[in-house]
């Protein structure tokens, strides 16, 4: 079971980085389909948590991954779901360092940059609706989501820890009131 | 050609300036903050140098800040310094991702502390929505990268198709939409 599982992070996680164009945003849709729904891993429950908490925690999002290999095997699932999730981009991106200079301001280069960009908004839009659906959706859900895209749009230089502090508030006030 | 290196830059220091790069990135917004550390004050590498990374890191899969530290780590030291810089950026954020993980369960278990967090949780999709709010934003009214857009978020969001097979296909149909007119390949 401990083989099966490990071998099991790899090859969900591996693939998962070379296709995380962007970043962590590119590959929760995915992440939530294989851990939750697939393979069980964790409930969609812990898989909010873990998003939630990785939003108060310092580094890249996708360390959303250790956290479910820390869930299904202890310490040694977590350095290889963290090693799964980094090893191939990086691999990828220390090749591509090394042939940047050559190529340089070359028609396909800038022609690269810009076709990314619309991969990019589909995917952190699949991300959006998979965490929705975890979130169990509904008016409070949907307004605070809302909610908060918008000021950010408003006001573009707020730091975000101020919305997760509100988020958090309008939540308690709703638990506390009993809605 | 080999880009001039006044003086080897030590690996011990490649590690200290990326661990707490690590240790203080919440939320994204790290690259100015990057940008300033290894250009501004240790002048690791020109303004120039670093902007071509940046470009790379966002081009390639994989996150922006780490893929960004293993380019400048290979500028200054090559291979050894790409490899200390990424773990310098990691090691903060896993030692807490433990942490996080031997004392979820026992916090999260208390009723009004989960529900805060699902506040959290909620406000950080809101965030996220920004984000490829933005991205739209970025592609304008132009009809085929828009429908780009829209395949890639129904195969992945509404289809579950592999993500690695969507992107495979999805990127070089966009990046042929992107091509500028009249240049040869």
């Amino acid at each position: 079971m401990r083989d099966e599982n490990l071998i099991g992070l790899i090859v969900v996680l591996a693939p998962l980085s070379l296709a995380s164009v962007g970043g962590a945003t590119a590959i929760y849709a995915p992440l939530q389909h294989e851990a939750v729904e697939l393979r069980h891993w964790v409930t969609p429950k812990e898989f909010l948590d873990y998003f939630a908490m990785m939003r108060f925690m310092p580094g890249p999002s996708s360390m959303l991954g250790a956290m479910i290999g820390w869930k299904i095997e202890g310490f040694l699932g977590a350095v290889v779901a963290t090693l799964s999730l980094y090893l191939p981009s990086s691999l990828l991106c220390f090749a591509a360092a090394r042939m940047w200079h050559k190529y340089r301001g070359r028609a396909w280069h800038t022609a690269v940059e810009r076709g990314l960009v619309p991969v990019a908004a589909g995917l952190v839009c699949a991300g959006v609706l998979a965490l929705f659906q975890l979130s169990g959706g509904g008016f409070k859900v949907g307004a605070v989501m809302l909610g908060v895209a918008a000021i950010l749009t408003w006001k573009k230089r707020l730091h975000p820890t101020r919305l997760l502090i509100a988020g958090a508030l309008i939540f308690e006030v709703a638990y506390l009131t009993g809605y | 050609m080999e880009v001039e290196q006044p003086e080897r830059v030590p690996l011990l220091d490649i590690y200290r300036a990326f661990f707490w790069i690590g240790l203080f990135s919440f939320g994204g917004g790290l690259m100015p903050w990057i940008q300033r550390e290894v250009v501004t004050i240790r002048k690791w590498l020109t303004n120039e140098q670093f902007l071509a990374g940046m470009a790379l890191a966002q081009v390639l899969p994989g996150v922006n800040s780490t893929n960004i530290a293993i380019f400048i780590g290979n500028h200054v030291r090559g291979a050894l310094g790409s490899i200390t810089a990424i773990l310098a950026m990691l090691t903060g954020p896993f030692a807490l991702v433990v942490v996080a993980a031997l004392t979820y369960q026992y916090i999260l278990g208390i009723p009004w502390i989960a529900a805060a967090a699902g506040g959290v949780a909620v406000a950080a999709i809101g965030m996220l929505l920004r984000t490829g709010l933005l991205a739209i934003q970025e592609i304008g009214f132009r009809f085929a990268p828009l429908l780009v857009t829209v395949a890639v978020f129904v195969a992945v969001g509404l289809f579950h198709f592999s993500l690695i097979t969507v992107v495979l296909v999805a990127t070089p149909i966009s990046i042929l939409l992107a091509w500028p007119r009249g240049a040869n390949a």
